[in-house]
């Protein structure tokens, strides 16, 4: 069996208990014992035992690559849409930046496309060593197949040990086809990542279970080591006009620049408010709002501020709000700096999608609405007193 | 048109909380369902058969008790259900189980079109379409929100993007993830809840689908999970109180502050 207890190290204390997702281990007569119909292998009590009572064999026999320190480099993708390079670029430069002093290595940017002069120079000053440019018209705009054949051929010919990619609708679609190809392993929707110094690893941290519980993921034996990053989650590396970088250009031609699947049309769908993906500052109103006319007030604020309105799915479901503007787990997930929640209790659902705004402020008239126990702010209040009165000092307020 | 769609048994998540005492994850009573994304999946499946013919067979790895969620589909609609359920699947993560799941299709051999739903609710890394994907070598479009076109040879569909959507045809074979916005699933109905109940369940282990064992499971898998651990809670809030002007006074320094 891949996983066992060793009893005579277990000491009862139920950590792995409480720790495994899948409540498949069970105390008898003060031991751990696993039910091997429920285990899946996750690997989460093992490292939690301080005990080392329980192993977990893995055998390395099927990973290919030998020798992991010809691996060097941390690389990006330059994800551009319309030839401009997307904020999230930059949010991923950053993070290689501190990754690569860790690592003592360099950063590049891998950047596909057509005619990109300007945005080449940018992510050189936004902290690239190196960009990797592949200039084709077949590349102009993304499609899934030339990208990941040419950026198989990259990682194949220069060999990064590890490479960011944003969590957006391309990254996504791309990063899972080349993890594939070049059999690598991938972590999603990473909120931390950091360096084991000793084993030069990356340390690639997630949440999982709708947010319940965070995951360190480690990809011990193959490179190189991908992940991506949602949009907001690490801030963007400023620019410094000084930064000196290498262009390397490669000429690819051929088969590999064949889609199968066509682009016909790309279709921006304007919306009358920011986009919550984006927005700095969200105000988010739930069924305590009571009427769809009450988002009005929220609007105001959020004019206010220069932000946007979210909603919980009770509003959208209500019909008080479009679907593109509800947060949460059936929802988008926002990371914005300041979200204000108007009459929104705070159920599970909810906060998996905006508790990691950096300040929570929260209106509600109920003092025990669980909303309050991720706030940074509360206010036990009737909304319909406090936003007008608000709205009108920050106008004031911003006058001066 | 025989068309899979993949399905994967997860946690009702409306019942995992978090025990205020010992921060751990309760889950007593927690009842498995369908990956709600994969109610849209299942849906689009059916809908496509009944426009233009033919076969859905819903595909689910998972331990013997997923096939639960195979005869819910099955009373949704589909038509056939294979269950690959093996000990040797057991840890596979999403490089691994795409290789599985690519393997049982490629045993199914004759499909034009594979349906996923966009992520599911527990792994929640939206890796495994694409994955599926690129194992057998067909072309994907992730984020699906509406199919425009079926046609012979090709399909038109909209694919969801951070500002609106992308109008992309592709020929088949393709594999598609879907959102919610594709569709409203319907609810079973009585004869399909009555066939779900007679259906056969097709089972297949790694010797049914010929796949290469140190590809598989934990064995097979790049990533491995180091830690688990609850996220720290926030720090303490702090609750403004005193009159209207007080609580406004206050929030103008805090919204200055932060901003
Ligand atoms: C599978 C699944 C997925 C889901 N996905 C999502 C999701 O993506 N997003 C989401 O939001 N929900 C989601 N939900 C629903 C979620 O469980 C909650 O039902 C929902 O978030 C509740 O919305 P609410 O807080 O607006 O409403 P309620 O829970 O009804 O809360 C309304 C609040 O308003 C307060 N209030 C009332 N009047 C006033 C007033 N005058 N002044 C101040 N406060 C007032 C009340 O005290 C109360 O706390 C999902 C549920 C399921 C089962
Ligand atoms: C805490 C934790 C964190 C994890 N993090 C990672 C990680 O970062 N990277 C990684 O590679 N693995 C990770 N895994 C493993 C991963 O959860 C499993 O590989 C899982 O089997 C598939 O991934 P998913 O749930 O994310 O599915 P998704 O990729 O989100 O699922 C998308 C769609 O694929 C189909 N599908 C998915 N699974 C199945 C199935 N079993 N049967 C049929 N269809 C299916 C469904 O249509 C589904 O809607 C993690 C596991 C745990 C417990």
């Amino acid at each position: 069996m891949p996983i066992q207890v060793i009893f005579e190290k277990c000491t009862g204390c139920t950590v792995c208990v409480k720790v495994c997702p899948f409540d498949a281990i069970r105390m008898m007569d003060k031991k751990a014992v696993i039910n091997l119909d429920k285990c899946t292998l996750c690997g989460a009590c093992a490292p939690a035992c301080k005990f080392k009572a329980i192993l977990l064999e893995k055998s390395e026999a099927g990973s290919p690559k030998s020798d992991l320190r010809h691996y060097k480099g941390v690389w990006i993708f330059a994800e551009q849409r319309k030839g401009k390079v997307q904020p999230i670029a930059f949010e991923l430069l950053g993070k290689a930046r501190e990754l690569a002093r860790d690592l003592e290595t360099d950063v590049s940017a891998v950047l596909l496309g057509d005619r990109l002069e300007e945005e080449i120079q940018e992510l050189i000053w936004r902290g690239a060593d190196k960009v990797y440019v592949v200039e084709k018209r077949e590349l102009a705009n993304y499609l899934d197949e030339p990208y990941t054949n040419v950026i198989v051929e990259l990682i194949k010919k220069y060999k990064p040990e590890a490479f960011l990619c944003g969590a957006t609708t391309i990254g996504r679609s791309l990063i899972s086809r080349i993890a594939i190809k070049i059999k690598a392993g991938l972590t999603a929707d990473c909120t931390d990542l950091a360096v084991d110094k000793e084993k030069k690893m990356l340390l690639q941290t997630r949440p999982a279970f709708g947010g319940n519980i965070m995951a360190t993921i480690i990809c011990p034996a193959y490179r190189p080591q991908m992940a991506t990053v949602r949009h907001k989650v690490f801030p963007e590396s400023p620019s410094d006009m000084k930064r000196k970088g290498k262009v390397i250009r490669e000429n690819l031609d051929g088969p590999i620049l064949e889609s199968r699947t066509s682009l016909l049309d790309i279709i921006d769908e304007i919306e009358s408010t920011v986009n919550i993906g984006d927005a700095d500052i969200i105000v988010a109103g739930g069924r305590g709002m009571k009427t769809p006319e009450n988002f009005k007030m929220l609007e105001d604020l959020a004019k206010a501020l220069g932000g946007a309105v979210g909603a919980s799915r009770a509003a959208v479901d209500s019909g008080w709000m479009p679907y593109s503007h509800q947060v949460g787990q059936t929802g988008k997930t926002v990371c914005p700096k300041i979200y204000i929640a108007c009459g929104i209790s705070g159920q599970i659902q909810h906060l998996v999608g905006m508790q990691s705004a950096k300040t929570i402020i929260a209106i509600n008239s109920d003092p025990y609405a669980p909303i309050f126990k991720i706030a940074n702010y509360g206010i036990v209040a009737d909304i319909f007193e406090i936003i007008p009165i608000l709205t009108r000092r920050l106008k004031e307020v911003c006058k001066k | 048109m025989n068309i899979i769609v993949c399905i994967k048994q997860v946690p009702e998540t409306t019942e995992v909380r978090i025990n205020p005492e010992t921060n751990t994850l309760m889950r007593e009573g927690v009842k498995s369902i369908i990956n709600p994304f994969d109610m849209y999946a299942i849906e689009e499946g059916v809908l496509i058969r009944e426009k233009v013919g033919g076969k859905v067979t819903v595909v689910t790895m998972g331990p013997p008790q997923a096939e639960a969620a195979l005869r819910e589909a099955i009373s949704l609609g589909a038509d056939e259900a294979i269950l690959l359920s093996d000990r040797a699947f057991a840890g596979s993560d999403t490089w691994a189980t795409s290789y599985t799941l690519a393997a049982a299709i490629r045993k199914i051999k004759d499909y034009q079109l594979i349906i996923c739903g966009k992520q599911a609710s527990d792994g929640d890394t939206a890796q495994v379409g694409p994955g599926i994907a690129t194992h057998l070598d067909i072309p994907q479009v992730i984020y699906v929100k509406k199919v425009e076109e079926i046609k012979d040879t090709t399909i038109r569909v909209w694919r969801m993007t951070e500002d609106g959507y992308e109008v992309i045809e592709a020929p088949f074979p393709v594999l598609f993830t879907v959102v919610k916005e594709i569709n409203t699933p319907r609810l079973p109905s009585l004869k399909g809840i009555m066939r779900s109940k007679q259906a056969k369940i097709t089972v297949w282990t790694h010797k049914d689908i010929e796949a290469d064992f140190a590809q598989l499971g934990l064995n097979g898998s790049p990533t491995q999970v180091a830690k688990v651990f609850t996220p720290a809670p926030r720090g303490k809030g702090q609750m403004l109180s005193g009159t209207t002007d007080d609580i406004v006074a206050g929030l103008v320094n805090i919204l200055k502050e932060q901003q």
